[in-house]
């Protein structure tokens, strides 16, 4: 247990004190400090108040045996077979850690026909692949799929579990978590382990202004999920090792609530999230008309256009355009933005692009905060000439 | 028919700044609002009861401040509205709060439908609605962004999967979160806001639960722990350029030829 004990007498000055904390957690209950419900455990109170004012206690809680779970897992995402390239992304880090700490690397991979398909894991560096195949198991639901998962991690105890943040990913792995009551860190973006076996995950927290380092240092198995195009995939080898473990698992325990009436497949939309190349525009386009040289640009460098939110709000592009807080995140090879301001609500939506060009006429700006290669120039005066240059370049 | 919203107070701005000096969090606690994707959540509820009668109450789990987005959704046409708030729920991460929502749902209501939103905008990403889901023992389905159809023990939706459009039929009772588009969520409206100046919002401590282990709340129920907090790497190898448009434009031909795009 761990708690915050306040000592009223060691309080020299209680206002002085409630000002310390940054969620307004401390208040003066007639010269009484209570701490109240907003406490976020922060502990700041007890840094930087009055030595023992505030003191945190903690007692011994019953430690789990680590040595008992074994591996690194990683959960193979696929539809109808094909499986996702986060897959082997994963992998690659799965192994990277493994190595650490001498554990095997597993994969698990459910669902209905894909017996064939689990030989190209063994191309990657994988120890064991643990094969589900069931009918009931064909459309992805939830209830049949975290019981496959619950039988697996009891057979195998793996101490991590790695699932890729895809659509099933973010629905499968929490539910997986809440079954064995233990922690998932989400959409981590650095992935490392200790001597101990504890998971070091870091992550993004609040909207991406600050990074947070997370540990489960008392529960088994560890969960983590991966963004896709976080980490790198191996080579592939032409060789292939390791071996595959068919399993079943009693058809009473993949029953469902969830009836799948159909499954469309959806017209191959060339989106941003997936572009290489971006060229984003903002405000400092003045009117719809002027998008044809941003339409031109893009197409000389084979990239998908983008936009802020106001142009999104103006009617010019579609709204899966829109780049940011409250539209897509992007993380494309480059992209060029052109005349926008860089407001946070934008930039969080594509700040981990691997490299960014800014053209801005305003060198104060808040995009050149996070561009590489930032141009004070007007765009009217740059863009034209820029596509004929990259015409010429790309002639010669 | 009764439906169950899970509603989050965010903060108002994404303006953190990390302390260097003790690395810890420097936020105003005081500027905050209702997630913005919880608005999409409430909309939905609310369509769903005007076809089919019912009660819509929300929950969430926070401080005594946030009966303020519980009032929020009053305006909006919301029922009733449930707020769990101890100081022993402090430091909980997704599993702590999952926990404590579902045995705050337990102890108020037993919805035949769950609406979670898609995410918050204060770092999480939709894995509360999940668990929650799993806490009580109930089907989920995520990314949903139709309703087809409302049937007496079921209901038909559509979802949006990355390469698939999915239509899948789910038995109540069960947990939707659902995608931005949904539905335009209407505005908070005067009317509502004066009608439910006194409509009260049910408070609920760790002691009105059925678990009332304080190992299970909080950060003791927590097993992930924050080790430290620190600002991003900045971009180090930043340049700006100024000068006229004939050579800035010169420049960022070489830079694309330099990195290989053209
Ligand atoms: C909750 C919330 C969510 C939001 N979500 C998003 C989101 O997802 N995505 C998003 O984009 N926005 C979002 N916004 C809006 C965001 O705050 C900004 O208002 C928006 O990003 C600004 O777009 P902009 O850069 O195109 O326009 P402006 O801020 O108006 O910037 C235009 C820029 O163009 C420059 N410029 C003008 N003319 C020229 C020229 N001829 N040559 C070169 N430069 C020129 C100007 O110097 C200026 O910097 C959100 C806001 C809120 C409150
Ligand atoms: S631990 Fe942090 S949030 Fe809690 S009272 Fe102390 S300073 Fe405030």
């Amino acid at each position: 247990m761990a708690k915050l004990i306040v000592n009223q007498e060691k309080i020299t000055d209680i206002d002085a004190l409630i000002k310390i904390c940054p969620f307004g957690a401390m208040e003066n209950k007639n010269g009484i400090l209570e701490i109240n419900a907003s406490c976020r455990m922060c502990k700041l109170c007890v840094r930087r108040g009055p030595e023992g004012a505030v003191v945190y206690v903690e007692d011994e809680v019953v430690k789990v045996d680590k040595s008992k779970w074994k591996g690194i897992a990683v959960y193979v995402d696929h539809v109808e077979g094909d499986i996702h390239p986060v897959t082997f992304e994963l992998i690659g880090k799965a192994r990277e850690l493994a190595d650490k700490v001498n554990h095997p690397v597993y994969c698990l991979f459910m669902g209905h026909d894909i017996g064939h398909r689990a030989e190209e894991l063994l191309h990657y560096g994988v120890d064991e692949v643990f094969v589900y195949d069931n009918e009931m198991l064909k459309d992805f639901r939830i209830e049949p799929y975290t019981a496959v998962f619950e039988d697996f991690v009891n057979r195998v105890k793996p101490s991590v579990i790695l699932v890729g943040a895809t659509t099933i990913g973010r629905s499968l792995a929490p539910r997986v978590a809440a079954r064995f009551k233990t922690g998932l860190t989400a959409d981590c973006t650095v992935l490392d382990i200790k001597e101990n076996t504890d998971l070091v995950q870091i992550r993004p927290a609040f909207g991406g202004n600050i990074m947070a380092q997370i540990v489960t240092p008392n529960n088994r198995p560890q969960m983590a999920t991966v963004r896709y195009k976080v980490m790198t995939a191996p080579e592939r080898k032409a060789e292939a090792s390791g071996r595959i473990i068919h399993c079943s698992i009693e058809e009473n325990r993949l029953k469902s609530n969830i009836n799948v009436l159909s499954v469309t497949k959806k017209q191959k939309e060339h989106g941003i999230s997936e572009a290489e190349i971006i060229v984003a525009a903002g405000r400092g386009i003045k009117s719809e008309k002027d998008m044809a040289m941003i339409y031109e640009l893009a197409d000389v460098l084979g990239a998908e256009v983008a936009c802020t939110r106001p142009l999104i709000e103006a009617g010019w592009l579609d709204s899966k355009r829109q780049i940011g807080l409250s539209g897509r995140t992007v993380r494309p090879k480059l992209i060029i933005t052109c005349g926008i301001s860089g407001a946070v609500q934008f930039t969080a939506g594509m700040n981990n692009s691997e490299y960014i060009i800014a053209i801005n006429k305003d060198e104060k700006a808040p995009i050149f905060k996070v561009a590489h290669y930032g141009i004070v120039g007007d765009i009217y005066e740059i863009i034209p000439g820029l596509i004929e240059n990259i015409k010429r370049v790309k002639e010669a | 028919m009764e439906i169950l919203v899970c509603i989050k107070q965010v903060p108002g701005t994404t303006k953190v700044e990390v302390d260097p000096v003790t690395g810890v969090l420097k936020r105003d606690g005081v500027d905050s609002k209702m997630n913005p994707y919880d608005l999409y959540a409430i909309e939905t509820a609310l369509r769903i009861r005007e076809q089919r009668g019912g009660r819509v109450s929300v929950i969430t789990m926070g401080p005594p401040q946030a009966s303020v987005v519980i009032k929020e959704a009053y305006m909006m046409g919301v029922d009733d509205g449930i707020l769990l708030s101890d100081r022993r729920f402090a430091g909980s991460d997704v599993l702590a709060t999952s926990y404590t929502l579902s045995q705050g749902i337990k102890k108020v209501s037993n919805p035949d439908l769950i609406i979670c939103g898609k995410q918050t905008t204060d770092g999480d990403t939709a894995q509360v609605g999940p668990e929650i889901a799993e806490y009580l023992g109930i089907p989920h389905v995520a990314n949903v962004r139709k309703i087809l159809e409302i049937k007496d023990s079921s209901i038909v939706v559509e979802m949006d999967m990355p390469e698939t459009v999915e239509i899948a039929e789910i038995k109540y009772p069960c947990l939707i979160t659902v995608e931005k588009d949904i539905f335009q969520p209407r505005l908070p409206s005067f009317k509502k806001k004066l009608e439910t100046r006194d409509r009260e919002v049910k408070m609920f401590t760790l002691q009105d639960f059925e678990d009332r282990d304080e190992k299970s709340y909080g950060l003791n129920g927590s097993p992930t722990k924050v080790e430290r907090i620190f600002p991003p790497e900045v971009n180090n190898d930043r340049r700006m350029l100024k000068g006229n448009p004939e050579e800035l434009r010169n420049k960022i031909t070489v830079k694309l030829k330099e990195l290989r795009f053209i």
